[in-house]
C-alpha cells in the first residue's frame, strides 16, 4: 500500500510536468496546426537558462524560473516569426521538417554552450518530509502546487481575458477569427511564446529532481505527443488529463510490471488508442 | 528535350563509372568505409523518398525498420548460423510484414497524427531492441556478425568486394525508384501527395497506394539495414534510434525529395560534409539544423530539384511553385 501511495505521488509529480509540456504543445497545435517537434528542446533550454541564472547569476529560485520563462517566450515568438510563419501555406510536412531542424539545432547549441555532462540544479526546497513510512520531498510538493497554479492561471487567461478569448477563437476557426478582426499572425506569435514559457516553467520545476542534459527534451516531447494524441490534438483539458493518466500508468506500471519497459508503456498506450480511436479519446475543443 | 534526356543519361553513366572505379581511387580503407556506409544510407533514404517524396507522408519510424532488417540478419547469421543471403531474404520478408502491419494501422491516421504515430512505432522498436537483452544483447549489441557468404568464386571477405555488393543494391534501389516514378503507380502516388481528396475523386485507390508506398519504403530500409549488418559486422541499438531517422530526413531534404538522384546526392554530400566537420562532430547540427530549415523554406526540392526548378522557370516564367511545394487546395486560407 505504501509502495502504491509512493508511486501515485511520483506519478502526480511527473504528471504535472507532462501536463504543462503537453498543454504548450497542444496550444500551438490548436492555433497553428503545427506539431512542434522542437517543443521538448525549448523545455531543455528553459532548464539550462534557469540553472545558469541560479548558479552563475545568483538569482533566487523563483526569479530565475520567471526570468527563464520570459526568455523562452521570446525565443518561442522568434521561432514563430522566423521559421514557422513563412511556411504557413506550404504543405503540412514542411513545417514539421522545419521543427525537426530547429530541434537538432537547439540540442547541438546546448551541447556547445554547456557541454554534454549532466548538471544538477540546486533548490531551496531540498528537505525531505517523512510521514510514517511515506517520504516526500518539498520540491515534489512545489511541483504539484505550481503546476496547479499554472493551469488555473492559463484557464483564467483563456476564458476571461480578451487576448485569451482571441486565442481560443483562432484555434476554433482561423478564417472566422480573421473575419471578425483578430490579427491571427499576432495571436500565433503570442501562442508560441506562451507555449515556450509553459515548457520552461515545467523544466524549472522538475530540474531539481531530475538532471539537466542536452537530450533531456527528446523523451519528454515524445511523451507529450503521446499525451496530446490521447487527449485529442488541440484540447487543453485533454492534455491535462492525458498527462496525469500517462504519468500514473508509467509509474504504477513501472513499479508493478517492469521499470525496464516503463517507457514502452506510453507508446504502447498511444499505439493502442490510435488503433481504436484515430481521433483521440477526448473530442476537440480548447 | 532529346538533348537533355541524353545529358541526364550521361550523368548517370558517369556516376556509375565513378562508383565502379571508386575503390581503386580510394586507397585509404577508412574512406572506403565512409563511402560504403554512405551508399547504405542512400538505399535507406530511397525508401523514405518513396513514402515522403512521392506520396507526401512523413514517416518518422524509418530507422526502426532499418533496425529490424539489421537485427534480422545479425541474429539469424550469428545465432542460427544461416547464410547471409537467406538472412537477407528473411530480413526483406520480415520488414515487409512489419511494414504492412504498421502501415495498416498507422495509415488510418493522416497528416500530423501519422507522423506522430510512426515516430511512436520507431521509439517502440528502438526500446524493444534496447531492452530485450536476452534476444538482442541490449546496449552491448551484436558483434562478429559474419560477412556475406561467397557466391561461387566471388568472396565478400575484402572491404572492396563488400563495397561492390552494396553498389549493386544501390543501383537496384535507384533503378526501382526510377521505374516506380515512371509507372502508373508512381503517378498515383504523386496524385495522393497533391491531394488525397482529388486523387480519390479520379478513382485512385488512395489507401492502397499509401500502403504500397509505406511497405516499399520499409523494405528499402530493411535491405539497407541488412547490408549494414553484413558490411560492418557489429550492431548496436543506437542504429534504430529516432536520431537516425532524422539523419535520413536530412539526407533526403538536402538531396531532393521526390527525385531519383536526391537520396544518393544527399547521403554522399552530407556524409562528406560530416567527415570534413569531424573535429566539430558534436556540434555539426548547429549547421545542419538551420540548413534543414532554410532548405525546406527556400529549396524544398533540394539540390536535385534545382535543375527542374530552373527548367520550369524557363518554360513557364518566373516564380513557379517548386516541385515539392505544391499547395494542397483543400487546406488553404489566409490572404
Amino acid at each position: 500500500m505504501t509502495l502504491l501511495m509512493q508511486e501515485v505521488l511520483g506519478g502526480l509529480v511527473l504528471g504535472s510536468i507532462y501536463s504543462l509540456v503537453a498543454m504548450g504543445l497542444t496550444l500551438v497545435y490548436g492555433v497553428m496546426e503545427i506539431p512542434n517537434f522542437a517543443h521538448g528542446h525549448l523545455y531543455m533550454l528553459g532548464a539550462y537558462i534557469t540553472w545558469f541564472l541560479l548558479v552563475s547569476a545568483h538569482f533566487g529560485y523563483w526569479p530565475a524560473t520567471l526570468a527563464a520563462a520570459v526568455v523562452l517566450s521570446g525565443i518561442g515568438a522568434l521561432l514563430e516569426w522566423v521559421v514557422f510563419r513563412p511556411l504557413r501555406n506550404a504543405p503540412q510536412v514542411h513545417a514539421m521538417i522545419a521543427s525537426v531542424g530547429v530541434m537538432l539545432f537547439l540540442e547541438a547549441l546546448a551541447q556547445w554552450l554547456w557541454g554534454p555532462d549532466f548538471q544538477r540544479m540546486p533548490t531551496p526546497y531540498g528537505r525531505v518530509l517523512n510521514a510514517g513510512p511515506f517520504t516526500v520531498s518539498e520540491q515534489q510538493l512545489v511541483v504539484i502546487a505550481a503546476a496547479i497554479v499554472c493551469m488555473s492561471l492559463l484557464y483564467l487567461f483563456l476564458k476571461h481575458t480578451p487576448l485569451g478569448m482571441a486565442i481560443e477563437a483562432v484555434a476554433q476557426n482561423r478564417t472566422g477569427a480573421r473575419l471578425v478582426g483578430i490579427r491571427t499572425h499576432r495571436i500565433s506569435l503570442i501562442t508560441f511564446g506562451l507555449s515556450a514559457a509553459l515548457a520552461s516553467i515545467a523544466a524549472s520545476l522538475i530540474a531539481p529532481i531530475h538532471l539537466i542534459f542536452p537530450a533531456m527534451g527528446t523523451m519528454v516531447i515524445m511523451k507529450a505527443f503521446a499525451i496530446i494524441v490521447i487527449g485529442g490534438m488541440g484540447s487543453i483539458p485533454g492534455a491535462i488529463a492525458g498527462g496525469y493518466i500517462l504519468a500514473l500508468a508509467e509509474s504504477i506500471g513501472g513499479a508493478y510490471v517492469s521499470t525496464n519497459y516503463q517507457d514502452v508503456i506510453a507508446f504502447a498506450l498511444l499505439a493502442l488508442i490510435l488503433f481504436l480511436r484515430p481521433s483521440g479519446l477526448f473530442t476537440k475543443g480548447v | 528535350m532529346r538533348l537533355r534526356w541524353s545529358f541526364r543519361r550521361l550523368a548517370w553513366m558517369l556516376a556509375l563509372l565513378a562508383g565502379l572505379l571508386a575503390p581503386l581511387a580510394v586507397g585509404n580503407p577508412y574512406y572506403l568505409q565512409v563511402l560504403t556506409l554512405g551508399l547504405i544510407w542512400a538505399i535507406g533514404v530511397y525508401g523514405l523518398n518513396i513514402v515522403l517524396g512521392f506520396t507526401g507522408q512523413l514517416s518518422l519510424g524509418h530507422a526502426g525498420f532499418f533496425g529490424i532488417g539489421a537485427y534480422t540478419v545479425g541474429l539469424l547469421t550469428l545465432r542460427v548460423g544461416l547464410s547471409f543471403w537467406v538472412a537477407l531474404l528473411a530480413a526483406v520478408v520480415l520488414t515487409m510484414i512489419a511494414g504492412w502491419l504498421v502501415g495498416w494501422i498507422c495509415l488510418r491516421t493522416r497528416g500530423h497524427a501519422f507522423a506522430i504515430f510512426t515516430m511512436a512505432v520507431g521509439v517502440i522498436i528502438n526500446l524493444l531492441i534496447d531492452k530485450w537483452d536476452s534476444l538482442t544483447n541490449g546496449q552491448v549489441g551484436l558483434v562478429n556478425i559474419p560477412a556475406p557468404n561467397a557466391i561461387g568464386p566471388v568472396s565478400f571477405d575484402s572491404a572492396q568486394a563488400r563495397y561492390y555488393l552494396v553498389l549493386v543494391f544501390l543501383v537496384l534501389a535507384a533503378y526501382a525508384t526510377w521505374a516506380i516514378l515512371r509507372s502508373p503507380i508512381g503517378r498515383a502516388m504523386h496524385a495522393v501527395r497533391q491531394s488525397e481528396e482529388l486523387a480519390a475523386a479520379i478513382g485512385i485507390p488512395v489507401m492502397r497506394t499509401k500502403r504500397l508506398a509505406f511497405v516499399l519504403s520499409t523494405v528499402f530500409a530493411g535491405v539497407a539495414g541488412a547490408l549494414f549488418a553484413g558490411y560492418l559486422g557489429y550492431l548496436g541499438p543506437d542504429v534504430t534510434g529516432v536520431d537516425i531517422t532524422f539523419d535520413m530526413l536530412l539526407y533526403l531534404l538536402v538531396g531532393g525529395m521526390g527525385t531519383v538522384a536526391g537520396p544518393l546526392v544527399g547521403a554522399l554530400l552530407v556524409g562528406a560534409l560530416t567527415q570534413v566537420l569531424q573535429a566539430f562532430q558534436q556540434y555539426q547540427m548547429l549547421i545542419f539544423g538551420p540548413v534543414l530549415v532554410i532548405l525546406i523554406r527556400f529549396f524544398p526540392g533540394g539540390l536535385a530539384g534545382i535543375p527542374a526548378g530552373i527548367r520550369r522557370r524557363r518554360e513557364r516564367g518566373p516564380n513557379p511553385p517548386p516541385l515539392a511545394a505544391e499547395p494542397i487546395p483543400a487546406a488553404r486560407e489566409e490572404v
